[in-house]
């Protein structure tokens, strides 16, 4: 066979394989009347993406401040901020700020004690049922995966904490409910977190509603996959030595082959 | 490789030398993948079957690893899986190998199964090969099925959901057969305690019918591009070092592609979804299956209507089964006795328009049945697609392929391998059914 053709027939193989792929992750989530989020710029993508560190501490700052009164993030634990640059004494100190039960001791009684960089991130409550209780029957997400369960990801996040608006006159809230076309439904159970100066940032950027969401929506994104500058590092090592690799079996088939052909 | 055995047992060759004698293990190396006659001209669709073994190593090994820090319980099977992700050592690196290890198996799978059928490598002699191929495809599902269920997210709890009431379709015994399946009358912990077990035994067991893939593969020989046996040594090349060498490029090509998305876009194959914990309360939005069972989903719900006795559920279910059984039989249902498309002018042809019928078939899939295809156009929904394809693919295999092997004009086949050249006015009909001659 000619390598034109050969080369035409790879081609269509990859187009219908392309497709096949895609229709397998095309699937839209009943979106014909929830709005698609926009895409932000972000630090992180591409595989030469990284993290936006100061971005993520300020994001942390607004998820201690005010998300985590209502939304646990139950994969991270104060340990974990050491990654972010803040030093062991510090993370003690961050730590320290929250309490958590512990025991029995030795009389077996259950007792308070300052949460320790070993403990993850304490729940805000007790259980789903209190969740619900405090939140008009709605269950506040985890937050640790969300940048990672929703196909739009941060870009989504950001969305929904900036989309609160005044309901168009057609639509009827439900009791408790806020406006927000970007969540499934346009009606959210919770209230709009963020206004301008919520939170006090102390490297001079302005609290302003979108600064707080991206910063927040940039540790989300850490919180959901810390390993990711890691993950890239490692792959650019590993994708280097495997095109060289492949390089030199190649030209190994091509001696090996030239007595034959 | 014995040459220089001789002055004493203690020498590399020497303990070679005594086991050989004792376990002919080298010699069986040595003639299977040394010697081994292939023939010379294979192209690179040939590499995939040194792609599927190598992917089947990887899944094991990295399963096993996964395993030895997964917990297969109900209330902590999501946080182990998400453990191994942020406090094992490289194990957000085993994970992402190992899910997208299964998508690149399934990529493989394809390929090969397709170019089977386009070379006619299902063909006299090699039927139980082939059928041995058809085994391997289903165990393959059925590891990933249950695979996909350990991590224990919503599309997991859903997706089982979803298959396992499939079973309930059965008259008179489906509901037995589904709380059997479950242990329980939910699915529930006894539900992913023994997924998690078959999980872990499917592999093995796919490995052993790989092995009797091959031993079936070498008392046959391969199938090759023109689809002709070889007449003698000038025909074929030992396999090593010629194919161990073109083998080992290709699989490195391969490995790349499979790296590049491990690193870069390990989520790209996956649901998002699954990032969310089980929770029998809340079904999510849409549950769909992983990409590589997106066809047979189509096939599955495109059985949308009941038939005479038959409700449109069991209907469904039934054509889905067949849809994976046709594949045994298409060493009968195809009579021509040419192997190769390159010499079957109109099958050629039929074998594309299969392969986007598939294609079409997993975009159908992977939304849902009343969902419009083209936004504004009222008449044309995806069940309807869905309809056609489903029929398509039957049809391919129950009249096309019958069909076409009685009144398909083949083109000449060449007289060799070595001298392709066409034209010799060789008769088409007869060589390709001739028992392979052994170089
Ligand atoms: C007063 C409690 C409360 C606070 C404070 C709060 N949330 Fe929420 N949030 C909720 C509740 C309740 C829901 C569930 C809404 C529903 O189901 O309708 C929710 C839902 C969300 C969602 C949508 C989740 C999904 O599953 O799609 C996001 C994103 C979110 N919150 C982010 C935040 C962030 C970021 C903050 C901090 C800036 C925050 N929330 C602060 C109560 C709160
Ligand atoms: C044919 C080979 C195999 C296939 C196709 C396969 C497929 C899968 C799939 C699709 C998943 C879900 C991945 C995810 O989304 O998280 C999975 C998970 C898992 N598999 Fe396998 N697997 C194979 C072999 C094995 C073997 C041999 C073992 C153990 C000996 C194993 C152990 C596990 C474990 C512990 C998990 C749960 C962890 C996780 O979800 O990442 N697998 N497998």
């Amino acid at each position: 066979m000619d390598i034109g053709k050969r080369l035409s027939r790879a081609a269509a193989i990859a187009v219908v394989t392309g497709l096949a792929l895609l229709g397998g992750t095309t699937t839209d989530v009943g979106a014909s009347e929830t709005e698609h989020p926009e895409a932000q710029d972000w630090k992180f993508t591409g595989p030469f993406g990284k993290f936006d560190i100061a971005a993520i501490q300020r994001g942390l700052q607004v998820y201690l401040e005010v998300c985590s009164a209502c939304h646990s993030l139950n994969q991270i634990a104060y340990r974990n901020l050491l990654d972010l640059g803040f030093n062991a004494d510090e993370v003690k100190a961050i730590a320290a700020e929250y309490e958590v039960t512990d025991g029995p001791d030795d009389n077996g009684d259950m007792f308070e004690r300052p949460a320790r960089p070993s403990d993850k991130f304490v729940l805000p409550f007790a259980n789903e049922k209190a969740a619900r209780a405090s939140n008009n029957g709605a269950f506040p997400t985890d937050l640790s995966l969300l940048a990672k369960a929703h196909p739009a990801g941060p870009d989504y996040i950001f969305a929904v904490l900036t989309g609160f608006d005044d309901p168009p006159d057609d639509v009827e809230l439900g009791d408790g409910m806020n406006y927000n076309p970007y969540f499934s439904g346009k009606q959210i159970a919770m209230a709009q977190p963020l206004f301008e100066g919520s939170v006090e940032y102390s490297d001079g950027t302005k609290a302003t509603v979108e600064n707080m969401a991206r910063d927040v929506a940039n540790f989300l994104h850490w919180t959901a996959e810390p390993e990711m500058e890691d993950r890239k590092r490692i792959g650019w090592k590993v994708v280097l030595f495997l095109l060289v690799l492949s390089a030199l079996l190649y030209a190994t088939k091509r001696k090996v082959w030239s007595s034959v052909h | 490789m014995s040459s220089h055995t001789q002055h004493s047992g203690y020498s590399v060759g020497g303990l070679v030398k005594w086991i050989d004698s004792r376990l002919p293990v080298f010699t069986y190396l040595q003639k299977e993948y040394g010697e081994f006659p292939a023939p010379r001209n294979f192209n690179y669709w040939w590499n995939f079957g040194a792609i599927l073994s190598f992917m089947l190593v990887l899944m094991i090994f990295t399963g096993i690893f996964l395993a030895m820090q997964y917990t297969p319980h109900v209330s902590m099977a999501f946080d182990s899986v998400e453990r191994i992700m942020r406090d094992v050592n490289y194990g957000w690196m085993l994970r992402y190998m190992h899910s997208n290890g299964a998508t690149f198996f399934f990529i493989a799978v394809y390929i090969h199964l397709f170019r089977g059928l386009y070379y006619g490598s299902y063909k006299n002699p090699r039927e139980l090969l082939w059928i041995f191929g058809v085994v391997i495809l289903v165990l393959m599902m059925a590891s990933a099925f249950t695979g996909y269920v350990l991590p224990w997210g919503q599309m997991s709890f859903w997706g089982a959901t979803v298959i396992t009431n499939l079973f309930s379709a059965i008259p008179l015994v489906g509901d037995w057969i589904v709380t059997w399946l479950w242990g329980g009358f939910a699915i529930d912990n006894p539900t992913l305690n023994r997924f998690f077990s078959l999980h872990f035994v499917l592999p093995f067991v796919i490995f052993a019918v790989v092995a009797l893939h091959v031993v079936a593969l070498h008392v046959t020989g391969s199938n090759n591009p023109l689809g002709i046996d070889p007449k003698g040594p000038q025909d074929t090349l030992p396999f090593h070092p010629y194919y161990t060498a073109k083998d080992s490029f290709g699989l490195a090509v391969w490995i790349t592609l499979f790296a590049a998305v491990v690193f870069f876009a390990p989520n790209f194959f996956g649901e998002p979804e699954n990032y969310l914990r089980a929770n029998p309360l809340q079904t999510p939005a849409e549950i769909v299956p992983e990409w590589y069972f997106l066809p047979y989903f189509a096939i599955l719900r495109s059985i949308d209507f009941d038939l005479w006795f038959i409700d449109a559920k069991l209907g469904g279910v039934i054509v889905m089964t067949g849809s994976i059984l046709v594949l045994f039989v298409v060493p009968w249902l195809d009579r021509s006795p040419v192997r190769s498309a390159r010499f079957r002018p109109v099958y050629k042809w039929f074998f594309w328009i299969f392969l986007l019928d598939c294609v079409l078939l997993g975009f159908v899939g992977g939304h849902r049945p009343d969902d419009l295809v083209f936004e504004g156009v009222k008449q044309l929904e995806f069940i309807d697609l869905g309809h056609v394809g489903t029929a398509w693919y039957f049809i391919h295999f129950l009249v096309i392929i019958p069909v076409l092997g009685m009144i398909e004009k083949t083109k000449p086949l060449p007289t060799s391998i070595a001298e392709p050249v066409l034209g010799g006015g060789q008769a088409a009909a007869g060589a390709a059914a001739k028992p392979m001659e052994k170089a």
